[in-house]
């Protein structure tokens, strides 16, 4: 997994102290995937982290969380200067009606193109798309399953 | 004649054989008005199809009747001189219908009458349907239609159709699928291993309107034509494009698409093309339909910060908002008559439900017991609604009465079902 991410320069250093900060402020979140992979250096001071390919949105809602920001804040500077076009694509729980959760779905893709954008990353490479709840990434009818399907992933 | 349409459904390419799926009545009304419908009189062999069994069915799913077994009925009258009213009166029935099936020239030909076991005399004269072989199911719901329109003085459904998705899990495959209103007669429209969503049947019944990710893994809408399967990609925009919504004189579509950066409500002129933006706002716009005059569309906006559904006039632009109870009201679909919008509600606290509000007085009335219920589609004579709801992990098709005092539940199908579209009548 490593070697494949490190092939796609998707490995970046975060330190601990960021990660700490992170986990900190998400108490709510705890059934949520975090992304990291330790990669058991033996250092300590210094880990590898595998940047999520996966961002998180609290229910009914399409603004970016703290946790998202800095996963994305990982992407843009992966993509600045890059000419790669790459594919957000946004999803969201069961709940609700199918329909208006397309547009949900969307406007979290919006979301995280926008954030890109303001972080200086070319607009026209990124393509947005909205699955809304018809691709979940788990199935199961609870809080943990929705959790981990109101999401937007990219698609490199 | 109306029913060549329901020739034309029957001769299309294969008939899915349905499975004789028992519909389960969760509640039904507190006295239901007992009906006997008698064994045809037929002198040939065996026929695919059993009328009156199909005409039980009907009055059972009407959900206002409870159907006499035929194993208690005390005598098969198949005349009026047979028809011995105390046979009737003991078993509590209100109504009898008695009829015969004759085979003519590669046609079936039904013949029934109907009598009042109460008053003692006829209420319906000789009456005759007739069709092919692959008509049987359809000559039963004509039948039903009359019997029952005849009864309640409501117009029956019986002979309306249901188009819906079935979607399929490893490998994904969906499927839209037009069946009787009943369940039977199942027949794939389209399959893909791309989402399916949102049909919405022509008010002609001609056209089913949808959307699906078959052209580039992204949404369009498409129009086919169902007797001939032959569909028309409409949009293709980027972003959304969804929620395809034809206006009452069958010329327009409301759609929502993202194409200006944001989800917003749009009408289409079918022939044109011809787009025009009628909402313009940085929150969702999504689920336009139409109010009964064409002058105006309902749609759902968290403008307010929450999803609720606002109408907007097509002259004016004005907007307002329509929905105040609960904290998700989504999908609105306007009754027949105009009196009613029917949405998706949640209360807080509470799950998702189907509930009707009163146009004029603003009163949510929750009609739904089951649980992450959506979409709802209601009957063209107005009696009642089919949605869609979860079922032991699976998707199903349930339905209740815009007055709560009926509701089923389909049995469960082999993918998950979803979103229910009620035909129009033909």
């Amino acid at each position: 997994m490593i070697t494949k991410t490190l092939k796609h320069g998707l490995t970046l250093a975060f330190v601990m102290a960021f990660l700490t900060a992170c986990s900190s402020s998400s108490n709510t979140k705890n059934d949520q995937p975090q992304g990291g992979t330790d990669t058991g250096n033996g250092n300590g001071a210094v880990q590898v982290v595998e940047i999520s390919n996966v961002v998180y949105f609290d229910f009914d809602k399409y603004d970016l969380t703290a946790e998202s920001r800095a996963v994305l804040l990982a992407h843009a500077d992966k993509l600045k200067g890059a000419s790669v076009a790459v594919r957000w694509e946004g999803h969201a729980d069961e709940r609700g009606s199918r329909e208006y959760n397309m547009a949900l779905g969307e406007k979290r893709a919006n979301a995280v193109r926008d954030f890109l954008v303001t972080q200086g990353v070319n607009g026209s490479s990124l393509e947005t798309v909205s699955f809304g709840e018809e691709q979940p990434a788990v199935v199961g009818s609870d809080d943990a399953s929705w959790a981990q399907n109101r999401r937007v992933e990219v698609k490199y | 004649m109306r029913y060549l349409i329901a020739l034309l459904f029957s001769c299309l390419t294969f008939l899915a054989h349905a499975q004789m799926n028992e519909i389960i009545i969760t509640k039904g009304v507190d006295k239901p008005i007992k009906i006997a419908i008698v064994p045809f009189a037929w002198s040939g062999g065996r026929i695919p199809e059993d009328i009156p069994s199909i005409m039980r069915g009907d009055f059972r799913f009407s959900g206002q009747f409870e159907a006499i077994a035929p194993e208690r009925m005390l005598s098969f009258p198949r005349t009026e001189s047979e028809v011995h009213y105390r046979d009737w009166k003991i078993l509590g029935a209100e109504y009898l219908v008695i009829g015969s099936l004759t085979f003519q020239n590669g046609r079936y030909y039904a013949s029934y009458e109907v009598f009042d076991v109460v008053r003692e005399k006829r209420l319906m004269s000789l009456a005759s349907v007739n069709g092919g072989e692959a008509n049987l199911r359809d000559i039963a719901h004509k039948i039903s239609d009359e019997v029952y329109e005849k009864i309640t003085n409501i117009r029956g459904i019986f002979s309306t159709k249901l188009i819906y998705v079935e979607a399929f899990k490893r490998p994904q495959q969906y499927r839209l699928i037009l069946s009787d209103i009943d369940g039977a007669r199942q027949r794939p429209l389209l399959s893909s291993r791309f989402p399916i969503l949102s049909p919405v049947w022509s008010p002609n019944g001609q056209r089913v309107a949808y959307v699906s990710f078959e052209s580039g893994n992204k949404p369009s809408i498409y129009v086919m034509d169902i007797a001939t399967q032959r569909r028309q990609q409409m949009t293709s925009f980027k972003g959304l494009n969804g929620a395809p919504a034809w206006s009452p004189d069958g010329q327009k579509l409301a759609m929502a698409l993202s194409k200006d950066g944001n989800p917003e409500i749009y009408v289409m002129n079918v022939l044109t093309r011809e787009l025009r933006r009628v909402t313009n706002h940085f929150a969702i716009d999504h689920e336009p339909s139409w109010s009964i005059d064409g002058g105006s569309l309902f749609f759902t906006s968290d403008r307010g910060g929450k999803p609720q559904i606002y109408q907007v006039s097509l002259a004016t632009g004005q907007q307002e908002r329509v929905t105040f109870d609960g904290d998700y009201n989504a999908r609105g679909r306007v009754s027949p008559d105009g009196k009613s919008l029917v949405m998706l509600n949640k209360r807080p606290g509470s799950n998702y439900h189907i509930a009707a509000q009163d146009l004029k007085t603003g009163n949510l009335r929750v009609l739904s017991e089951t649980t992450l219920d959506e979409s709802p589609s209601i009957a063209p004579n107005g009696a009642m609604l089919m949605y869609a709801t979860r079922s032991g992990g699976k998707g199903v098709l349930a339905a209740v009465s815009l007055d709560a005092r009926v509701k089923m539940l389909q049995p469960p199908r082999q993918g998950d079902v979803r979103e229910p579209a009620w035909s129009p009548f033909f």
